[in-house]
């Protein structure tokens, strides 16, 4: 446990010093509440301790045993069907997503896509969450389609790419910034080593797949689909 | 008790967070696979700690460094701040303290993200240490680094978001043709993780302080899109790591060739 508080303390280092040059040398200001923040900055450091531990102890073997155990029970469907709940339920209710499209509704109605309405807006923010939780529901399905059959990953995320340029030309210039920003959101702090476990885990497994080609890939499919699809939404409503 | 009622409501927050997840896991390992979870009990541990870690990272990240990161974007986005010339006009050269800044920021809450250091520990364990977890973290912090201060500087100057994609794209695709083949999911993969828990509210916050304060800039339109970089340029930035030691390990294959020869 030492080992792993000397790590996250070591981690936070660059960015506590950051903040400290630029509130002293820069700034010229004192520290306000100085006890606070280093409470604050002890909670930091165990939290990351414990979450690193936590996750060799557990989503790195449970994501990788639930790939083998897929594999050997060989059923596409189903394994179909966990990539997906996996990826909209994750996303769907990801408190950063919520945010996101809370936003997003603003913007649209200041540029009079919508109506100005407290009902206007939450059904755009729901329709919004709900299209980017499908859409990373649908990439990790892609994402596992692709690791089953060896499709080398570099194909789909340039096709995917050229897609969301020619849907970019098309779109209401206040969706864009949303639209690119959705990618980055969407994959929080728990969903991305269980997804990595998980592409790892099948690649190992099945044959002929190398974890290092095969296995990798499935964060990326999810941060370019919501792209696509927001884009898609903000043409249709 | 102020600290733990806060710690309290994280708590909670991350156990809703991790419900849908645990579900999810449960349903599928015993009415579908209807295969018991492996090392249950170390498994439960392991859950205990993830869900009270991300609750003590959470809280102390709000106590100690976002409201700081935050009242700082905002003094250093403030044109009394940045000061200009004599005619008070401002170009974009006089925010050099906000480009610093942003970079300072991104590189640094790069380092601290727990779901990148994941990633890095998986990819050192699956390739055998050929891919380093610092050499990784590091490519990485330096692409966001750069792409918040490109990202400050288009909102400053008010260019369009996309034609920055676009390119940032088309080197990313022209990268893909040269990188080594093992590497290029990776890099891929790198783009998704680095903007989560740390990264984002401190980018937000500077990306609304800078269009809120530079004339001409609409906090709605203009706010958005340094996630959007963040997510694209360590993609650029981990394959050319890879290119650079590969280019390196060859030179030096090559000097040893010759050494031998020459001895």
């Amino acid at each position: 446990m030492f080992r792993y508080l000397l790590d996250s303390l070591r981690d936070l280092a660059p960015i506590i010093l950051v903040i400290a040059f630029f509130q002293i040398v820069v700034l010229q200001q004192p520290f306000p509440y100085p006890e606070k923040i280093l409470i604050g900055l002890a909670a930091v450091v165990v939290g990351l301790a414990l979450f690193i531990q936590g996750l060799n102890l557990s989503l790195f073997p449970v994501g990788e045993g639930m790939a083998e155990a897929f594999a050997r029970k060989g059923s596409v469907f189903w394994l179909i069907l966990f990539a997906f709940s996996l990826g909209f339920g994750t996303t769907v209710a990801e408190p950063a997503l919520i945010a996101v499209s809370a936003e997003a509704a603003k913007v649209t109605a200041s540029a009079g896509l919508i109506a100005n309405s407290q009902d206007a807006l939450n059904s755009y923010a729901t329709g919004l969450r709900y299209t980017v939780a499908i859409s990373v529901g649908l990439s990790l399905i892609v994402g596992v389609i692709r690791i089953l059959k060896g499709w080398p990953v570099q194909y789909l995320i340039i096709g995917g790419y050229i897609v969301i340029v020619i849907l970019t030309q098309f779109a209401p210039r206040e969706i864009i910034g949303v639209a690119y920003d959705s990618g980055g959101v969407t994959t929080s702090t728990i969903t991305v080593p269980l997804v990595t476990a998980l592409g790892i885990g099948l690649s190992t497994v099945i044959q002929g797949r190398n974890p290092m080609v095969d296995g990798f890939g499935l964060i990326a499919l999810a941060s370019l689909f919501p792209i696509g699809f927001v884009l898609i939404y903000g043409m249709i409503m | 008790m102020e600290l733990l009622h806060k710690i309290f409501i994280a708590f909670t927050q991350t156990v809703l967070d991790v419900a849908p997840i645990i579900i999810l896991l449960v349903f599928f390992h015993y009415i579908v696979l209807r295969k018991p979870i492996r090392n249950l009990k170390r498994v439960l541990v392991g859950l205990g700690y993830i869900i009270t870690g991300l609750a003590l990272f959470l809280v102390g990240l709000e106590q100690a460094l976002f409201p700081l990161g935050e009242v700082m974007a905002k003094q250093l986005t403030d044109p009394s701040f940045i000061g200009g010339n004599i005619t008070g006009t401002l170009s974009w050269q006089d925010y050099y303290w906000v480009y610093l800044f942003a970079a300072a920021i991104g590189f640094s809450t790069t380092i601290a993200e727990p779901s990148l250091i994941a990633v890095a520990m998986k990819a050192s364990e699956i390739s055998g240490g050929a891919v380093s977890t610092w050499g990784l973290r590091l490519a990485v912090a330096t692409g966001v680094a750069a792409s918040i201060a490109l990202g400050a500087f288009r909102i400053i100057t008010g260019t369009p978001l996309h034609i920055y994609m676009i390119v940032g794209y088309l080197i990313v695709i022209a990268q893909t043709f040269f990188a080594p083949k093992w590497l290029v999911p990776l890099a891929y993969d790198s783009g998704g993780v680095t903007t989560s828990t740390v990264t984002v509210p401190l980018v937000t916050a500077l990306g609304l302080g800078l269009a809120s304060t530079v004339p001409g800039r609409s906090v709605l339109i203009d706010g958005f899109g340094l996630i959007a970089l963040a997510s694209l340029f360590p993609m650029i930035t981990v394959m050319g790591y890879a290119q650079l030691s590969e280019w390196l390990a060859g030179k030096q294959n090559e000097d040893t060739n010759k050494n031998k020869k020459g001895g």
